[in-house]
């Protein structure tokens, strides 16, 4: 089964500021000047809502199928409504756990995406909460 | 009818709102630690000393805010409490995370502590209670933390509306004072003492006049209030009934003094490394008072041993009196030298050491004394300038007198046994 091993915080990255390569001279501008975009910034493309977004260690491979492999790093937005199909860390019973959230029968169940482990379904007497939404997967090859 | 919330709808007027965590530094370690819920936590100070967060579990087993862990310690094993040691790191982040998240809701909001915040409803349309309730579940969603709000016209009642709806569980965490018909009776309520900007001297001071609850103060005569003890007090008096003397980003006096005190991680024996202490401790409190763009006028230092040891308990302490008042390091560093001898004694074990600065005055309101070295201020300010500014965001220069090894130093790394017995009690996130 697939755990989350640690939480990190999320650092906000220093801005990355385009380097002026032409000097500048009184009276001649550099025709470059006008056409400096900003810097592509990971941060500002993986995370949409910083307040709510966090980062998650995951542990063993009951996502596989879902490209989630130990060791990855995941993206977490906890303002995101989670949906049937999402992939969400939930807690269950006093874990934090990564699985695909289905809604079946109005009732919700967290899918392992690994034929080896078992779909769980949610009794009532379970302790259980959507702790955010996976929005990706970092993965490193 | 009860004293609950009632609905209403239009452009909101002048209202304020605050926003208080719940049990901030609990709530936060809950976020990361599941297991934590619904189980007693307590979050202890530097070194294991006190109690300085408790949930609400804790609160019913009757730990007391500020009490020696120690004390505690047997009543909260025999309830499996978790006991953590205080992760500031991970509070102030958070507290971030929560102050980001009510920026979405208006422009026009004061950050008031690491968990508080005052929140102007002024001009936003629609029910202030709706938009209470939906402030208060965005938070949780986006943080994790749960939040109470107070609604009212003052900012001193807001504070009061928050008290109420974090005793009353019906009211769901919000409550809007403003709307209410038993204000008197919600303000016969509150303990004098409990009134923002009043505090423990001064409530000791009113008690004996009559002046008892809020309510008392809002009746009583603001003149009579001014003369008799501060215009401070006397606005307080007017924002109890509902007239706005305070805005965003102020607030009654409330510091009258800054102090900064650590206990050691061992023992003291040494002049040396108490010397060190303070002048440690001293820069921080300096740090703070310029900060708060506030003069000194009397620096204390003070020392004392364990109260629970088998040595005697003794506490001496020394003031210097600066002719005038200064927010200068360098002085204040000059002064604690002259003092040190004074608080230090030989065959003590030293347990804890402070300064205490006060006589606090607005840095632009120093009367100069006659004899003052203008220039040599006016360096010293910039030299302080220049420090602060280098240690802004992570202690970069330090007086050689602060020592550099530090072996008095608070442990962060918690030793009781206790802690780290709780320690493999918490599940790792894992």
């Amino acid at each position: 089964m697939a755990v989350i091993k640690s939480i990190h915080r999320i650092r906000r990255s220093k801005r990355a500021f385009p380097v002026f390569t032409a000097r500048i001279r009184a009276g001649f501008p550099s025709p470059a000047a006008d056409y400096e975009e900003n810097k592509l910034d990971l941060n500002q493309y993986l995370i949409k809502n910083p307040p709510a977004t966090f980062f998650v260690r995951v542990s063993g491979d009951s996502m596989e199928g879902a490209g989630i492999h130990d060791g990855d790093l995941l993206v977490v937005d906890r303002s995101l409504e989670p949906r049937s199909g999402s992939v969400v860390i939930a807690v269950i019973n006093g874990e934090l756990t990564v699985k695909r959230l289905r809604i079946r029968r109005g009732k919700p169940v967290l899918e392992p995406e690994n034929s080896k482990y078992p779909v769980q379904e949610i009794k009532k007497e379970t302790e259980f909460e959507v702790w955010g939404v996976v929005t990706n997967v970092i993965h490193p090859l | 009818m009860g004293c609950g919330n009632q609905r209403h709808s239009s452009v909101i007027g002048p209202l304020f709102a605050l926003v208080d965590c719940n049990n901030f530094y609990v709530s936060c370690e809950r976020v990361f630690n599941p297991k934590l819920h619904r189980r007693p936590v307590v979050v202890l100070s530097n070194n294991d000393g006190c109690v300085v967060a408790r949930s609400e579990e804790a609160k019913a087993l009757g730990i007391p805010m500020g009490i020696p862990y120690f004390r505690v310690r047997e009543l909260l094993e025999d309830h499996q409490a978790a006991v953590l040691s205080s992760n500031y790191t991970l509070y102030a982040d958070m507290s971030n995370r929560v102050m980001q998240t009510l920026a979405t809701f208006t422009p026009s909001f004061e950050i008031y502590s690491i968990d508080e915040a005052f929140l102007s409803l002024q001009g936003l349309s629609g029910d202030p209670l709706t938009i209470g309730r939906r402030i208060r579940r965005t938070v949780l969603q986006w943080t994790g933390i749960p939040v109470s709000v107070g609604i009212a016209p003052t900012k001193t009642l807001a504070k009061i509306a928050n008290h109420w709806a974090k005793n009353h569980p019906d009211l769901e965490g919000v409550f809007d004072i403003s709307r209410t018909e038993c204000l008197p009776s919600i303000l016969e309520q509150i303990d004098i003492e409990k009134v923002w900007g009043i505090g423990r001297r001064l409530s000791e001071k009113l008690r004996p006049l009559g002046i008892r609850t809020a309510w008392h103060l809002a009746q009583a005569n603001a003149g009579w209030i001014q003369k008799r003890f501060s215009v401070s007090a006397a606005r307080t008096v007017l924002e109890l009934r509902g007239q706005v003397c305070f805005r965003l980003e102020e607030s009654p006096e409330v510091n009258q003094n800054i102090m900064v005190s650590r206990s050691f991680g061992q023992p003291v024996r040494t002049i040396e490394h108490l010397q060190e202490a303070v002048s440690t401790y001293l820069s921080r409190a300096a740090e703070k008072l310029r900060q708060q763009k506030l003069c000194a006028q009397i620096l204390t230092v003070f020392a004392r041993n364990s109260p629970f040891g088998s040595a005697p308990f003794c506490c001496p302490s020394a003031s210097f009196i600066f002719e005038t008042a200064t927010q200068s390091t360098l002085e204040m560093m000059k002064a604690a030298q002259t003092l040190l001898p004074r608080v230090y004694r030989p065959n003590i074990a030293f347990h804890k050491a402070g300064v205490l600065l006060s006589g606090l005055v607005p840095a632009d309101k120093v009367q100069p004394n006659l004899f003052d070295n203008v220039s040599v201020r006016r360096r010293d300010n910039r030299l302080m300038q220049v420090l602060d500014r280098l240690n802004a965001a992570r202690k970069q220069v330090f007086f050689a007198s602060e020592g550099i090894r530090q072996p008095w130093r608070t442990s962060f790394r918690c030793k009781s046994p206790a802690f780290t017995t709780r320690w493999s009690d918490l599940p790792i996130v894992s």
